[in-house]
């Protein structure tokens, strides 16, 4: 075996792959061999490290040296500079946002140092294309165990002493669950892993998947073990090509291996797993949608009970997690529910993967205790808001959830804080929007992807997320009426109550939760036509400010609609009525002289 | 042009007497379609070769938002219009892109080349805004890179 002084780990998670990371890696190994460090060094292809926004990223251990938004040219220079020289290239360093102070290394940044990686725990380490990276960090061991040592109450027991919850949205008791499949009677029973991700702001189970799928086929053995069945499935959503390539190719290299097919470990227990890819279908990510979709059909929920534990796939006792419930469990196997029971809080057992989009500094995946506040996911892990704006809110929970503002900052993220404050935990996506967000907009945005989502199965949620639409529609368009709060509220307790699915059941929460946090812009809206955010373009208006016009006439010339009037020296108007809102005369003038209301 | 339908058969022979293998076959028949959709003829042939009602296949293929039932360009530009996307101007793209390809979303270009959707989440959302290009993920976009991107498509589909 070849020994390496150093090892750099460039990461291909998908959006860095998406930066252009495989170019970049391309060069970086292309420079190394014509240096004649290919023997020295090893590049190794990770997933998601989860510093999205900074991609394409590398990391040069043993320094631990993080550089950020490395080119083709970035890259050689490292070869050349760093990996020959030893010298490290400071223009690559990451900045910290807040102080504006470079960071030599990996562990001195806030982004990693206040993270607690279980699920993650190999995600952006390891090369998820070579099985002896996964086995090398304790990978396989805890199958090992369960079927060598432990009998399936056993395993059930730790995962419920270990007090996992559910992390695709519901957070129910993971133990409670594999009990109640372990006791249905069935000659045949199944494990599902529930990798649809559908909810927008949610990118964690793309990245466990692409990053560390080993993790996923460990723990859905595990699971096949601790429940009785000896066939799983992973339903994977069409968007994720990547994850499925990858995922494939380790079931491949598990099967070889002997982890997986018959007679896994020489002992009597045979299990196998096949992928389902989806074919976009937001509401297939319900647990009941989702098997009538891996049968082959229209993935339309049905009434629950029966719940899947006793009649799921084809009929059959199915046990269904979601990606980050089944990432925590080998650790859990490995280390003890005691030791797992420590993190988190009371009633949240462990650490939380989100997934921070918007308005924010270091957008990308982090994984902290349970119980962790807003205030320092947003300020201290991912480095506070960018372009000196202020935070407004961020919403929790998708399309289901609802938002937290400025006043609830120092919230515990747990699900039962979350839910107290009338938001939730979802399945961890976390989207920051700064002063410039309006909240009817967002409101509209929410319920216009439930609305396009709704399988049009029950009338609720097909017919009264329409309507609810259609008010906050006219809302922006500056044609609000008054009642039309009362009617969103009367529309939204109707669906809330006789929806059929969690689809409709929650579709109304954003909506609410936006008007209780931010009602007087909803009144702006209907009273007073007016857009306090300056989103809505119905309701903004083009003015020239007289004491600060030159009358240059540079509005007039790019006006498209030559809706400018004016003589050169003289204060120019704007004609409301020719007027597009196309904002270029905005950018145009020099002097600051036109504004928007 | 339409394939010789024992070929597209053929296609999806291996997909029948799976369990749930339906799915898989109209993945498999649209992906090898040179017009990216299912015509009449392909769900005529999925519900002959599964035993089922062509209306239950037509029922499922219209359920679900990847499956188109008319003829698309070669390449499908999906433009994500969720909300993490739209705070951070997915709205500007789409616009950007409707104006370059003189097409609105959900329409092809008259070259054939393009067809231009407006998508859920892409899962993505650290690089947002973003599009896909067929399985291929471009984040962190600005409409002033848009033309050079489809300039790479139209030189590919020149060479
Ligand atoms: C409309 C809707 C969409 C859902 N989407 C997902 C999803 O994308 N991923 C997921 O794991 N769970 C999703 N769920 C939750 C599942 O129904 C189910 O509770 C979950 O997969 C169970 O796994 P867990 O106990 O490990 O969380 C969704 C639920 C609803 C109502
Ligand atoms: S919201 Fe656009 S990729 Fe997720």
């Amino acid at each position: 075996m070849n020994f390496y002084r150093s090892h750099v780990l460039v990461c291909a998670g998908a959006g860095c792959v998406s930066s252009g990371c495989l170019n970049t890696m391309e060069a970086l190994v292309d420079e190394n061999a014509k240096l004649g460090l290919d023997r020295e060094i090893k590049v190794i292809e990770t997933g998601c490290i989860g510093t999205c926004d900074l991609g394409p990223v590398i990391v040069v251990y043993p320094e631990g040296v993080f550089y950020r938004n490395v080119t083709t040219d970035d890259a050689r220079e490292i070869a050349r500079e760093h990996l020959l020289k030893g010298r490290t290239i400071q223009r690559l360093l990451y900045r910290n946002p807040l102080t504006s102070q470079l960071v030599q290394t990996y562990g001195e940044m806030e982004f990693f140092n206040r993270q607690l990686r279980i699920a993650l725990r190999n995600t952006g380490v390891i090369n998820p294309e070579v099985i002896e990276e996964y086995i090398a960090r304790d990978g396989y061991e805890a199958l090992a165990r369960v079927l060598t040592t432990m009998s399936p109450e056993e395993v059930v027991a730790t995962v419920t002493a270990s007090g996992l919850r559910g992390r695709g949205g519901a957070g129910f008791p993971t133990g409670k669950k594999w009990g109640f499949t372990f006791r249905a009677m069935s000659d045949q029973k199944y494990v599902v892993c529930n990798a649809d991700e559908g909810d927008p702001g949610a990118f964690m189970d793309r990245s466990i998947l692409e990053g560390d799928p080993h993790a996923i086929i460990e723990a859905m053995t595990i699971a096949g073990f601790a429940v009785g069945a000896n066939q799983g499935y992973v339903y994977v959503r069409a968007e994720y090509p990547l994850a499925v390539k990858r995922l494939q190719l380790a079931l491949d290299q598990a099967r070889n291996y002997g982890f997986l097919g018959k007679n896994i470990f020489s002992t009597n227990f045979s299990f196998d797993i096949l992928i389902r890819v989806g074919a976009g279908a937001f509401v297939c990510g319900e647990e009941t949608a989702l098997l009538a979709s891996i049968e082959g059909k229209r993935g339309e929920p049905r009434p629950r009970p029966p719940y899947p534990a006793v009649k799921g796939l084809w009929g059959k006792p199915t046990l269904i997690n979601n990606v980050e419930t089944f990432a925590n469990i080998c650790p859990i196997i490995l280390y003890g529910a005691d030791w797992y029971g420590r993190i988190g809080t009371e009633t949240s057992k462990g650490t939380k993967v989100f997934a921070v989009a918007g308005n924010i500094n270091n957008t990308g995946l982090v994984e902290v205790p349970m119980g962790m506040t807003l205030r320092q996911v947003v300020y201290d892990v991912c480095g506070g808001i960018p372009n000196g704006k202020e935070f407004k809110a961020a919403q929790t929970g998708g399309p289901s959830g609802g938002c937290l503002t400025k006043a609830e900052l120092d919230v515990a993220m747990d699900y039962e804080t979350l839910i107290a404050a009338g938001s939730m935990m979802g399945s961890g996506g976390l989207i920051v929007m700064d002063e410039d967000a309006c909240m009817v907009d967002m409101a509209r945005f929410f319920l216009d992807f439930t609305q396009d989502e709704s399988c049009g199965k029950c009338t609720p949620c097909r017919i009264g997320t329409k309507r609810m639409l259609e008010i906050l529609d006219r809302m922006t368009k500056g044609e609000g009426r008054e009642g039309d709060m009362e009617a969103l509220y009367g529309l939204a307790e109707n669906i809330r109550e006789t929806s059929l699915c969690g689809l409709g059941q929650s579709a109304p929460n954003p909506v609410l939760s936006m008007i209780k946090h931010f009602r007087s812009e909803y009144e702006a809206h209907i009273r007073e036509k007016r857009c306090p955010a300056g989103v809505c373009q119905a309701l903004m208006s083009y003015n020239i400010l007289a004491n600060k016009c030159r009358g240059c006439g540079l509005c007039a010339r790019v006006c498209p609609t030559a809706a400018i009037f004016g003589k050169p020296k003289e204060v120019y108007r704007i004609e409301r009525k020719k007027c597009v809102k196309c904002n270029a005369c905005l950018e145009k003038c020099p002097f600051g002289a036109v504004v928007r209301a | 042009m339409i394939e010789a339908p024992n070929k597209r058969s053929a296609q999806i022979d291996v997909f029948v007497g799976q369990p749930g293998g339906m799915l898989k076959a109209l993945h498999a028949l649209q992906s090898q379609s040179e017009a990216n959709f299912l015509s009449p003829a392909d769900i005529k042939l999925v519900a002959s070769k599964f035993g089922v009602p062509v209306a239950k296949v037509w029922g499922t293929v219209t359920f679900y938002s990847l499956f188109a039932t008319t003829p698309r360009g070669r390449h499908i530009i999906r433009v994500c219009e969720n909300a993490p996307c739209h705070v951070v101007g997915a709205s500007d793209i789409l616009a950007a892109l409707e104006q370059h390809l003189k097409i609105r979303a959900g329409g092809t270009t008259t070259d054939g080349l393009f067809t231009l959707e407006a998508t859920s989440c892409l899962g993505v959302c650290g690089v947002a805004p973003a599009i896909m290009i067929d399985s291929t993920v471009y984040g962190n976009l600005t409409k002033e890179q848009l033309p050079a991107l489809l300039a790479e498509y139209r030189q590919e589909a020149q060479a």
